[in-house]
C-alpha cells in the first residue's frame, strides 16, 4: 500500500522540491498551503506522514501539531517538522508538542528522505 | 568789700537753698505730685555735664588751643542726635532690668557677672577721681582768688598741710553735703527726685552766671566805648594767643575729631550722666526734648567763651593771670564785685552739682557692685543677722567720703601740672573704655563675660599707663625719666609715644591705644567660647529691647521656692513695710488674695529678683535669690539644644524625603528605559528571527534543488529546466533580500549615503515607469501616468536614485496585486499645499482598513487572496525610511476591494536656480525636522 | 514705618550731615574766608551749623510727637 504523505508549507518552491523528492521515493503526496487546510486534510485523509512547516498563515505549525495530537482520531500520525526557525528552543517546543522529528531549513535532501522513510516504515 | 565770711555766707546760703529745693521736691514726689517729670527739667538735669571745667576751663582752653574747647560740646551735640534710638533703648533695658548704674548695665548684660560689675566700678572710680579733683581745685581757687578782691592775684603754689588747705575743707564739706543728699534711704531704683530738682536748678544758675559775664564782657568791655576796645587789634601782633583767637584755625583735625568723639562717649558713659539720663529718667518721652534742648544749653553756655578769652588776653598782660580764671578775674579787675560774686556762685554751682551726682553714682556702684559681692562671698550668702539695709547705707557713706578724699589726694599729687580741661580729658578717656562693651551690649548678641573683662582690663591698663601715670610723672611724683626716654630706657614703651606713635596729642594717643586694645581683647576673648545661657538670654533682652514689651529670656525653673523665704530675704534689704507692700501688689496683679498664696514659680522668683536688684543691683540680687531657692535651671541652651536637635531632625527628614522622591523618580525612569530596551530587544529579536527565516527559506529551496539536480542526472529536461529556473529565481530572491536587509540596516543606523539635490519628480516617475514597465506588462496590466496636472517644475530636494527605488517598489507592489490581465496601474503627480504628491494606484484587491499601517512594518505582507506574494516584505519599510528621511510622508489608502493607492509626499522645492541633476548640489539647509543621516527609530 | 522710626531716621541723617559739616575738610575752608562784623568766619560757621543742627533736631522731634 502506497504511503501517503501530506506536505504542509506555504512556500511553493519548497513544496515543489518536497513533492519531487517524495514522489521519487514512491510515496503519494498531497499538499496543504496553510494551517487550516492542513488540519482539514489530516483529518480527512489521515496520512501516513505529515511534513509540517511552522511559519504559515492562518494557523501556524505548532498549533496544527497540538490540534492533531489532541485529536484522538489523528493523534498517532507521525509528524516531521520542517522550519526555517532553527533555534533550539523551537526544536524543543516542537518535540515537546509531539513532533516525531524536527528538521531545520535549509535541509539536506538525503536526510529528509531518510527520516521520512524511517517514520513511514515505523507505521507500517 | 568782699570778705571771706561774705563769700562763705553766700556759698552756704546757696547750698542751703539747693538743699531746701531738693527736700521740697522729694516731699512732692512722695505725695505723688512729682515736679521733675517735666521734660525741660530732665534736659536741664543732663546739663550737669557742664562742670567747673565748662565754667572756668573753657576759657582757659580757648586761650591755649583756640577752638579746641568746642569739641567737648560738639561731641555731645552730635551724640544727642542718636539718643532717639540709643538712649531710649538703654533706658528701656534699664527700666525692665532694674538697672541702677553703668556697672550694673554692663555686668547684667554679660552673664550677670559680679566680677565685671566690680571691674567697671574700679575703672569708674579711678577714672573719675581726677575729674572730682578738678572741681575741688576750681572751688578752692575761685574762693581764694575772690578773697583777694579787688586785687587780682593768683594763689601761690604752696604746699600747705592738708588741714589748712581750702581744698581739703571743701572736700569734707562736699562729702557731708552729698551724704545728706543721697543716702537717706536705700532702694536706688527710687529715683532721687530731690537731687534731680536741685541739679536742674543749679544748671540754670550756672548758665545765667556765665551768660551774665559773657554779656557784660561782650558789650561792656569789648563793645563800643568799652575799656578794651581800643587796645584790640594792636595787641594782637605781640600776643600769639590773641592772634590765634582772632584768626582761628583748626590746627589738628585729628584731635578735633578724636576729642569730639571722646566727649560724645563721655556724655553717655560718665557715671553721673548715666545716673541722670538713665536711672533718674521717669518717662522715655522726656528724651525727645532733651535731644535738642541739651545741645541748645551747650550752645548757650559756650557762646561767650571766645569774647571772654579775648577780653582776658587783652586785659591781663601775658602770663600774669591764669586764663582758667578769666571768668572770675575780669569782673574783679573791672570793679564788678557783685558780678564776681555771681560768677563765684555759678562756679560753685557747677562744681557741687557734678560732685554730688558723680559721687552718689559712684558710691552706689561701690556698694552694690564692689563691696556687697565681696561681703556675700565671705558670708556665703547668709546674713549674720545684721540689718543689711543699714549696712549698705553705711557702706555708701563711707564710699562718698573715700572718693572725695581720693579726689583731694589726686589734686595734691597731680593737680598743679595740668590745666583744668586736661584733667577732665583724662577722666573722659577712662570712661571711654566702657564704650565697646556698652555698644556691643546693645547691638551684638556675641560677647562673653570673659571678653568684656578682657576688653575693659586691657583698655584700663593702657589708660593707666599712657595717661594717668604720666600725669603723676609730670607733677614730679614719678621720675620724669618714665616719660622720656621711657621705662627702663625702652624707647618703644614711652607712655606717651607708645610703639613709636609719637607727635600725637596725649589724649588722642591714649584714646587710640586704649580703645584698640580694648576692642581687640574684647572680641578675641569673646570668640573663645559661645555665650552661655545667661549671656544669651541677656543678649536677647538687650538687643531686642525694642521688640519686647517685657524682659524676655526667662530661664525655665524647675525649682521650688518658699514665699516666706523670699519675703524674708527682701525684708532684710528693703524693710518689712516696703516688702509687704510690694508683694501684696504683686499678688493682686496675679489674681491672688495674699502674698502667702502666691505660687512658688519662676514668675514669682523673677519678681523677687527684680525687687531686690533695685536695692543691691542685679548680679547680687540673683545670687541672693538663688541661695533661697533650690533651683535647677533648665538652661536656655539646653532648651535651645533640644529645639536645635528637633529642627535638625526635621531638616534631615526633609532631605531624606527629597532624596527618596528623587530616587523614586530615577527608578521609574530606569524602569521605563528598561522596558523600552526590552521592547527594542524584542523587536530586534523579532526582526532577527524574521530575517533568518526569510533568508533560510530561499536557501532551503536552493539547497534542495541543487541536491536534487546533483543526485539525479536522469531528470527529464522539462523538469530540469524548471528546477534550474527555480534555483535562479530563489537565488535572486535571496540576494534581493540580503540587499534590502543591508539597505535597511544602513539607513536605520545612519550609515547610508544620501546624495541630496534638487530632483524633478516627473523625470523620476518616467524612469521608474521604464524600469518596471516589463514587470507590469508581464502581468498584463496597463500603466497610466498623469503628471500634467502639476504646474511648474516639480522639484524636491532628495536623492534621485532612492526616490526611484521608492517608486519602483510601489509600482512593483501595484503590479503584483493587480488582477492578471485586467490590471491598471496609475501614477498621479500633484502639487498639494506646498508639497508634491505622487500616488500609485492599482485596481487590485485593496488593503483592508486595519492593515493600512501594518503594511509598512517589516516582513509584513498584505494577504493577497491566499497566494503568497513574491516579495521580501521589506520594500515598504525601506520606502518609508527614505521618504521620511527627506521630510515627507508615505501612506496607504483604499479599503478592501477598492484597490490600493499608495502615496508619498515631499516638500516642494521652490522653483529656483537649482537645475536637477546637472550640478552637484551644495549641501542644502537641513530639511525641516530631518537632519541628514539621523538614525530613524 | 512708625512715627518714632521716621524721627530716628531723620535724626540719623542730621547726625551724618553734621558729622560731615563739622569734621570734614569743609571746615578748614572757613579759616580763610573773611568774616562778618569783625567776627571770624570760622566762628560763624561753627556756631551757625551748631544752631542749625539744634533747630532741625527740634523740628524733627516736634514732628514726631504728632
Amino acid at each position: 500500500m502506497t504511503k501517503r504523505v501530506l506536505i504542509v508549507d506555504d512556500e511553493p518552491n519548497i513544496v515543489i522540491s518536497l513533492e519531487f523528492l517524495l514522489k521519487r521515493e514512491g510515496f503519494a503526496v498531497s499538499v496543504a498551503r496553510d494551517g487550516e487546510e492542513a488540519l482539514a486534510a489530516i483529518r480527512a485523509q489521515v496520512p501516513d506522514l505529515v511534513i509540517l512547516d511552522v511559519m504559515m498563515p492562518k494557523l501556524d505549525g505548532f498549533s496544527v501539531l497540538s490540534a492533531v495530537r489532541a485529536d484522538p482520531a489523528v493523534a498517532a500520525v507521525p509528524v516531521l517538522m520542517l522550519t526555517a526557525k532553527g533555534r533550539e528552543a523551537e526544536q524543543k517546543k516542537g518535540l515537546g508538542l509531539g513532533a516525531n522529528a524536527y528538521l531545520p531549513k535549509p535541509f539536506s535532501t538525503h536526510e529528509l528522505v531518510a527520516k521520512a522513510k524511517a517514520l513511514l516504515s515505523g507505521s507500517a | 568789700m568782699i570778705t571771706g565770711p561774705l563769700i562763705v555766707g553766700v556759698a552756704c546760703a546757696y547750698l542751703g537753698l539747693l538743699f531746701a529745693l531738693a527736700y521740697w521736691a522729694d516731699r512732692r514726689a512722695d505725695q505723688g505730685r512729682s515736679v521733675i517729670g517735666h521734660p525741660t527739667i530732665y534736659a536741664l538735669s543732663l546739663a550737669v555735664y557742664c562742670t567747673a571745667w565748662t565754667f572756668y576751663g573753657s576759657v582757659g582752653r580757648a586761650t591755649a588751643t583756640g577752638l579746641g574747647f568746642l569739641t567737648i560740646y560738639l561731641g555731645p551735640t552730635l551724640a544727642a542726635l542718636l539718643w532717639a534710638s540709643l538712649l531710649v533703648k538703654i533706658v528701656r533695658i534699664s527700666k525692665s532690668q532694674r538697672i541702677t548704674s553703668i556697672a550694673d548695665f554692663i555686668a547684667s548684660r554679660y552673664g550677670m557677672s559680679q566680677l565685671l560689675g566690680g571691674l567697671v566700678t574700679v575703672i569708674a572710680v579711678v577714672g573719675v577721681i581726677p575729674y572730682i579733683s578738678l572741681q575741688l581745685k576750681a572751688i578752692a581757687w575761685s574762693f581764694t582768688i575772690l578773697l583777694h578782691y579787688p586785687e587780682v592775684r593768683m594763689p601761690r603754689v604752696l604746699d600747705p598741710a592738708f588741714w589748712q588747705d581750702t581744698a581739703f575743707v571743701v572736700a569734707l564739706l562736699l562729702a557731708a553735703f552729698t551724704m545728706v543728699f543721697g543716702t537717706r534711704h536705700l532702694d536706688a531704683s527710687e529715683r532721687h527726685e530731690g537731687m534731680v530738682a536741685a541739679i536742674a536748678f543749679e544748671s540754670i544758675v550756672k548758665l545765667c552766671a556765665f551768660l551774665a559775664v559773657g554779656l557784660w564782657v561782650t558789650f561792656s568791655l569789648l563793645g563800643p566805648g568799652g575799656a578794651l576796645t581800643g587796645d584790640g587789634l594792636a595787641s594782637a601782633a605781640d600776643n600769639p594767643h590773641l592772634a590765634m583767637l582772632l584768626s582761628p584755625r583748626i590746627s589738628a583735625p585729628g584731635d578735633w575729631f578724636a576729642i569730639s568723639l571722646l566727649a560724645g562717649l563721655a556724655v553717655m558713659l560718665l557715671p553721673r550722666q548715666f545716673q541722670v539720663a538713665v536711672v533718674e529718667n521717669s518717662d522715655q518721652r522726656q528724651i525727645r526734648r532733651a535731644i535738642w534742648l541739651f545741645p541748645f544749653y551747650l550752645l548757650l553756655i559756650n557762646l561767650f567763651v571766645i569774647p571772654i578769652a579775648v577780653a582776658g588776653l587783652l586785659a591781663f598782660p601775658q602770663g600774669s593771670v591764669d586764663p582758667d580764671t578769666f571768668v572770675l578775674t575780669l569782673p574783679m579787675a573791672y570793679e564788678q564785685p557783685w558780678l564776681a560774686l555771681v560768677v563765684f556762685i555759678g562756679g560753685l554751682s557747677a562744681a557741687t552739682g557734678m560732685v554730688i551726682v558723680e559721687t552718689i553714682a559712684l558710691s552706689t556702684m561701690v556698694s552694690n557692685d564692689l563691696v556687697l559681692p565681696l561681703l556675700l562671698r565671705r558670708w556665703q550668702s547668709q546674713a549674720t543677722g545684721a540689718d543689711l539695709g543699714r549696712l549698705l547705707l553705711r557702706i555708701r557713706r563711707l564710699a562718698i567720703v573715700a572718693i572725695l578724699l581720693l579726689g583731694y589726694l589726686y589734686y595734691r599729687l597731680a593737680g598743679e601740672a595740668y590745666a583744668l580741661v586736661a584733667i577732665g580729658l583724662i577722666s573722659f578717656a577712662a570712661v571711654a573704655q566702657f564704650a565697646p562693651a556698652v555698644v556691643a551690649a546693645l547691638y551684638w548678641r556675641g560677647g562673653t563675660r570673659e571678653g568684656a573683662l578682657a576688653g575693659l582690663s586691657a583698655g584700663f591698663l593702657v589708660w593707666l599707663y599712657t595717661l594717668l601715670l604720666p600725669s603723676f610723672a609730670k607733677s614730679g611724683w614719678l621720675p620724669a625719666a618714665f616719660l622720656d626716654p621711657g621705662p627702663f630706657g625702652i624707647d618703644l614703651l614711652k607712655p606717651q609715644a607708645l610703639f613709636g606713635l609719637s607727635g600725637w596729642n596725649e589724649i588722642t594717643h591714649c584714646l587710640f591705644w586704649s580703645l584698640t586694645t580694648n576692642v581687640l581683647a574684647f572680641l578675641a576673648v569673646s570668640s573663645l567660647r559661645a555665650p552661655d545661657a545667661t549671656e544669651a538670654a541677656q543678649a536677647s533682652a538687650y538687643v531686642d529691647a525694642f521688640k519686647h514689651g517685657r524682659p524676655a529670656g526667662l530661664p525655665i525653673w524647675r525649682g521650688s521656692a518658699e514665699i516666706a523665704e523670699l519675703m524674708a530675704l527682701a525684708e532684710r534689704f528693703l524693710g518689712t513695710e516696703r516688702t509687704r507692700r510690694a508683694f501684696a501688689d504683686f499678688a493682686l496683679s496675679r489674681g491672688v488674695a495674699a502674698p502667702g498664696d502666691l505660687p512658688p514659680d519662676a514668675q514669682t522668683v523673677r519678681f523677687a529678683e527684680t525687687l531686690l536688684s533695685g536695692a543691691i543691683g542685679g548680679a547680687s540680687a540673683r545670687v541672693m535669690v538663688a541661695s533661697v531657692t533650690e533651683e535647677e535651671t533648665l538652661g536656655i541652651d539646653e532648651v535651645l539644644n533640644i529645639l536645635d536637635e528637633a529642627s535638625q531632625i526635621r531638616a534631615y527628614s526633609r532631605e531624606l524625603e527629597q532624596k527618596s522622591r528623587a530616587l523614586e523618580a530615577a527608578t521609574s525612569e530606569l524602569r521605563a528605559a528598561n522596558l523600552r530596551l526590552q521592547e527594542l530587544d524584542r523587536l530586534k529579536d523579532d526582526f532577527m528571527s524574521s530575517v533568518t527565516h526569510e533568508l533560510r527559506t530561499p536557501l532551503a529551496s536552493i539547497r534542495a534543488f541543487s541536491e536534487i539536480l546533483h543526485d539525479d542526472p536522469d531528470i527529464e529536461l522539462g523538469e530540469r529546466k524548471r528546477f534550474l529556473g527555480i534555483l535562479v529565481s530563489e537565488t535572486e530572491r535571496l540576494s534581493r533580500l540580503v540587499n534590502q536587509v543591508l539597505d535597511l540596516a544602513k539607513i536605520e543606523s545612519g550609515h547610508a549615503d544620501w546624495l541630496v539635490e534638487p530632483v524633478d519628480l516627473r523625470e523620476v516617475i518616467a524612469q521608474s515607469a521604464a524600469t518596471t514597465g516589463r514587470l507590469i506588462e508581464g502581468r498584463g496590466a496597463e500603466l497610466v501616468v498623469h503628471t500634467d496636472h502639476c504646474d511648474g517644475e516639480p522639484l524636491v530636494l532628495a536623492d534621485r536614485d532612492r526616490l526611484i527605488q521608492v517608486l519602483v517598489n510601489l509600482l512593483s507592489n501595484a503590479a503584483k496585486f493587480t488582477p492578471a490581465g485586467s490590471g491598471q496601474v496609475e501614477i498621479r503627480l500633484t502639487r498639494w499645499d506646498g508639497a508634491l504628491r505622487v500616488c500609485v494606484a492599482d485596481n487590485g484587491p485593496g488593503i483592508p482598513e486595519g492593515e493600512l499601517e501594518l503594511i509598512f512594518e517589516k516582513f509584513r505582507q498584505a494577504s493577497a487572496g491566499g497566494d503568497k506574494p513574491v516579495g521580501t516584505g521589506l520594500g515598504l519599510p525601506i520606502s518609508r525610511q527614505i521618504v521620511e528621511h527627506f521630510g515627507g510622508r508615505i501612506w496607504a489608502e483604499g479599503g478592501a476591494e477598492k484597490g490600493a493607492t499608495l502615496c508619498f509626499e515631499l516638500p516642494a522645492l521652490a522653483a529656483g536656480p537649482g537645475r536637477p541633476r546637472s550640478q552637484a548640489a551644495a549641501q542644502p539647509p537641513t530639511p525641516p525636522s530631518q537632519p541628514a543621516g539621523e538614525t530613524r527609530p | 514705618m512708625t512715627r518714632a522710626t521716621l524721627s530716628r531716621q531723620r535724626l540719623l541723617v542730621v547726625f551724618l550731615a553734621a558729622l560731615l559739616a563739622l569734621f570734614s575738610p569743609v571746615v578748614r575752608r572757613f579759616e580763610t574766608v573773611p568774616g562778618l562784623f569783625g567776627v571770624p568766619a570760622l566762628y560763624l560757621y561753627l556756631f551757625g551749623i551748631w544752631a542749625l543742627v539744634i533747630a532741625v533736631a527740634a523740628w524733627i522731634v516736634s514732628r514726631g510727637r504728632d
